[in-house]
């Protein structure tokens, strides 16, 4: 994994961004080493020495500022051509409306569903790489942000204001990313993962979301899906086969498939799944995940169902 | 005791209160700005206390020192605090007491009113403290971003509190440039064209029409949101049909020029350190005043560079773009010219001098980090991360912080009646200039690597923990730099040298009256033939004008 995430590129558009970004710094860092180098010439070679007289008064040189008044609009300006030419390329047309995937930031989780498939999941952004999708970002009650720094650029999840970007990995990967604008207490853990995978390999990954998870016959899973139903999990989380469609939390219906829980706050394991459920405070203080109060035969129970949804 | 003289009564004069009802009832300019300044300092340490609770629970990842509400509340408190009750009151304060004295008049024109804008200011910051004890402070950020600080989405009265604090000091801050604009136009000297002004009254005049404008949009907006919260209008709840993005239209009117607004009096002081330090006139003083004025016009185009990530499309995006890179110039122009002031001059390094240098290379590194968020996709991609927080904090540090440093050591001899110390004063020069870059350089790293800001906590990524930690070490030794600014001020008043009426031999009118000055300021205005009285008292024959007038013929 790049530890210089927006200077490592991975689409089309990240490219672009980068290398608009690299030869602004360019430029700029000349104009920056000039300032520097003209003021410590000055302060180095016109220090006050001891006995020596008030300097000559001037007063300026219309010339001089004409000149790099001009100077500084002729950057701008080149600056503002490549900014034009970059901005289009990077954005998708203003009347994109055929989404190939949909993200919905809520307090404190992401919504994503594949309107072509059915296929809804949360928090873990599955893509094949090398395709360019054409992406639809709203928001369920405040701004959200939707940015993987190596995928390109990110854009703010608004209520009742679809924004549109074009997602693409150019090779498959994990990518993580986060929301990035503040959205109240839990803001630090709404982070993102994105899944880029060969074609076949996000096929069969769609295909295996699309599928209805056997209800467990018995044992500790189905003492657990009682408890789903009886427990209220149900009024929040759907699971398909439940009847459950609510979208108050993350759709949970292929949870053991995931690789983080709570939106990347911990790893998706039996442990940290019974951690959650036990005390979500432990995990994510302030979540909107209540704490039942369970009891950890009931905990022990819930986490068996949960890890049976692949 | 009133005195009568024949049918005449004379009012009892001020020097005769005593205690605290000298400062509580004083209508004087002098006072009120001092008072002011006091109270940026101690809103200034409270501020800094918060940053300091910040950076130690962000010194290592998943850290459990502040849970994420109190996190969340103390950035708001923050940057709410430095931006409304530290730098403007700063700033008003220096304008407050040096405007008449620069101007040879004997106070602002309106004197009460000058005394009401400081106390709903200070009333304003009270208030807004006040809600710490009313189940805690805002925590929707000091933008305030809708629907979030709306009443469904925040269950405190903090947003109601930071709504009406903010309310007050935006009614001090109005009143205030009000009376500045009339002071400055109607109260100089004979003489003292405007063309003759010191840059800082230019640069103080453009400063107040700007406030004028900016805050009264804020006001009006903050009303709407006070509606929102109380009476349930929805204007902003795009949830009943209002829009979200409107308070951010409305926020950032305000937003942009208000960076101005804390920037321009900055600019100001530099421009009078600079050249009293150089020993030379400021270089280029029409363009350094002219490119204020193109400022103050062009900060109302650029307020949607706040905005480039909320999907306004690429037209809109373009045209914030480039208004933006058009705002660089005019600043660069001053930066330019501040430089060429100290070609052929004869620097003397005071620590006013030396933090005037430090400003010019750390607000430079600020202003071009500024232009890559105005190259639109460099902002996609870097905006709400920890590289925008390291810019914005070169510009109000680096800026505003580093200049307030610089005025306050070259005017604080005239205020006080005694020098600072310059060996104390190199120490927290030093200190300052070292914690500053140490806090700072290095947030433009961690957004390079993606790190957001305003994130309570974040995970363990390769190289966070580090850069995380230097910064949190930097933040400490501007703690130690503001002790060294503190031993200063004690040493200064206990036993400071005395002052006299001009120890830098310095040009503007301030430094003909005693220091302190009289309750009157001046016994005798000096004649105003030109930008610099007092240089003109010692050369009448250098006279500027004479001067610049025989080198054009």
């Amino acid at each position: 994994m790049s530890v210089w995430v927006t200077l490592h590129p991975l689409s089309p558009g990240a490219v672009t961004i980068e290398r608009l970004f690299v030869g602004t710094v360019v430029v700029l860092s000349v104009l920056f080493a000039l300032v520097v180098a003209l003021g410590v010439y000055a302060i180095i070679k016109y220090r006050d020495r001891p006995g020596a007289a008030e300097p000559a008064q001037e007063f300026g040189s219309r010339r001089l500022e004409i000149g790099w008044t001009a100077g500084a609009i002729v950057v701008v300006a080149a600056l503002m051509v490549f900014t034009a030419s970059a901005t289009i390329a990077v954005n998708p047309p203003a009347d994109a409306n055929k989404p190939d995937l949909r993200i919905v930031g809520h307090q404190w989780w992401w919504e994503i569903d594949y309107p072509d498939s059915g296929v809804m999941t949360a928090n873990e952004v599955h893509i094949p790489a090398g395709k360019r999708l054409l992406v639809d970002v709203e928001a369920a009650d405040v701004i959200h942000d939707f940015w993987v720094p190596e995928l390109g650029r990110k854009i703010d999840a608004i209520p009742q204001h679809p924004n549109w970007i074009y997602l693409q990995a150019d090779r498959p990967g994990t990518y993580l990313g986060t929301c990035a604008e503040f959205c109240g207490p839990e803001h630090a853990w709404m982070r993102i993962m994105v899944v880029a995978q060969d074609q076949a390999d996000f096929d069969s990954w769609q295909t295996a979301q699309r599928a209805v998870p056997p209800a467990p016959g018995s044992g500790l899973a189905a003492a657990g899906a009682q408890l789903f139903r009886e427990q209220t999990c149900i009024n929040c989380h759907a699971i398909a086969g439940t009847g459950s469609t609510a979208k108050v939390g993350p759709d949970l219906t292929h949870i053991s498939t995931r690789q983080t829980l709570a939106s990347g706050a911990a790893i998706n394991s039996a442990d940290e799944l019974f951690k959650w459920l036990k005390d979500p405070d432990s995990i994510k203080p302030q979540s909107h995940m209540p704490n039942f109060q369970l009891s950890n035969e009931q905990v022990t129970e819930l986490v068996a169902y949960l890890e049976a949804l692949k | 005791m009133s005195t009568a003289v024949g049918s005449l009564t004379i009012p009892r004069p001020h020097a005769e209160r005593t205690g605290l009802l000298v400062w509580v009832a004083s209508v004087d300019h002098k006072q009120i700005g001092i008072m002011y300044m006091l109270a940026a300092l101690v809103f200034f340490s409270l501020g800094g206390i918060e940053a300091l609770l910040m950076r130690i629970q962000l010194a290592v990842p998943n850290n459990h020192f502040l849970n994420p509400d109190t996190f969340n509340q103390l950035f708001t408190v923050h940057g709410t605090t430095m931006i409304f009750f530290v730098a403007m009151p700063m700033l008003a304060g220096m304008t407050a007491y040096m405007v008449p004295l620069m101007i040879g008049a004997k106070d602002v024109a309106f004197p009460r009113l000058n005394a009401l804008s400081f106390w709903v200011m200070l009333f304003g910051g009270i208030l807004f403290y006040l809600s710490f004890f009313t189940g805690g402070a805002s925590n929707a950020g000091w933008f305030a971003y809708t629907p979030l600080s709306e009443p469904g989405f925040s269950s405190t009265n903090g947003v109601t509190y930071w709504i009406c604090g903010l309310l007050a000091a935006g009614v001090g801050t109005v009143t205030g440039a009000i009376n500045m604009i009339v002071t400055i136009i109607k109260l100089r000297a004979p003489g003292m064209t405007i063309r003759r002004v010191p840059l800082f009254i230019w640069m103080t005049l453009v400063n107040s029409f700007l406030m004028l404008a900016a805050l009264s949009v804020l006001n009006a907006a903050l009303v709407m949101l006070l509606i929102d919260r109380q009476f349930n209008a929805q204007v902003f709840a795009p949830a009943f049909g209002g829009s979200a993005m409107l308070w951010q239209h409305y926020f950032w009117g305000f937003g942009h020029p208000e960076v101005y607004i804390v920037i321009l009096p900055s600019f100001g002081m530099i421009s009078e350190v600079i050249p009293v330090f150089a020993r030379k006139p400021i270089y280029g003083y029409e363009f350094v005043a002219g490119s204020t004025v193109a400022i103050a016009f062009l900060s109302f185009g650029v307020w949607a560079h706040h905005m480039f990530t909320v999907g306004m499309g690429t037209v809109l995006d373009l045209f914030f773009g480039a208004m933006s890179m058009t705002i660089a110039v005019p600043t660069g122009v001053k930066i330019f010219n501040w430089t060429a002031t100290l070609f052929h001059a004869r620097i003397r390094f005071t620590t006013a001098m030396l933090f005037a240098i430090g400003f010019i290379l750390t607000f430079t590194m600020g202003g071009l980090t500024g232009i890559t968020f105005a190259v639109v996709p460099i902002d996609y991609q870097l905006t709400d991360t920890y590289y925008l927080v390291a810019h914005f904090h070169y510009t109000l540090f680096g800026g505003t912080v580093l200049a307030i440093f610089a005025g306050f050591y070259y005017w604080f001899p005239k205020i006080s009646g005694r020098m600072l110390s310059e060996r104390i004063g190199r120490w927290h020069f030093w200190l300052t200039l070292i914690g500053f870059h140490t806090t700072f350089l290095v947030q433009h790293f961690l957004g390079l690597m993606g790190m957001p800001r305003r994130v309570f906590t974040y995970p363990d990524l390769p190289g966070w923990g580090l850069l995380n930690m230097i910064s949190t070490i930097g933040a400490f030794i501007l703690l130690a730099s503001v002790v060294a600014l503190v031993l200063n001020l004690y040493v200064s008043l206990t036993a400071g040298e005395a002052a006299g009426d001009n120890p830098w031999d310095a040009w503007t009118l301030e430094w003909a009256t005693t220091s302190p000055p009289p309750p009157e300021n001046f016994t005798r205005v000096p004649p105003v033939h030109g930008r610099r009285p007092l240089w003109d008292l010692a050369h009448p024959e250098l006279n500027d004008e004479r001067v610049a007038a025989a080198a054009e013929a």
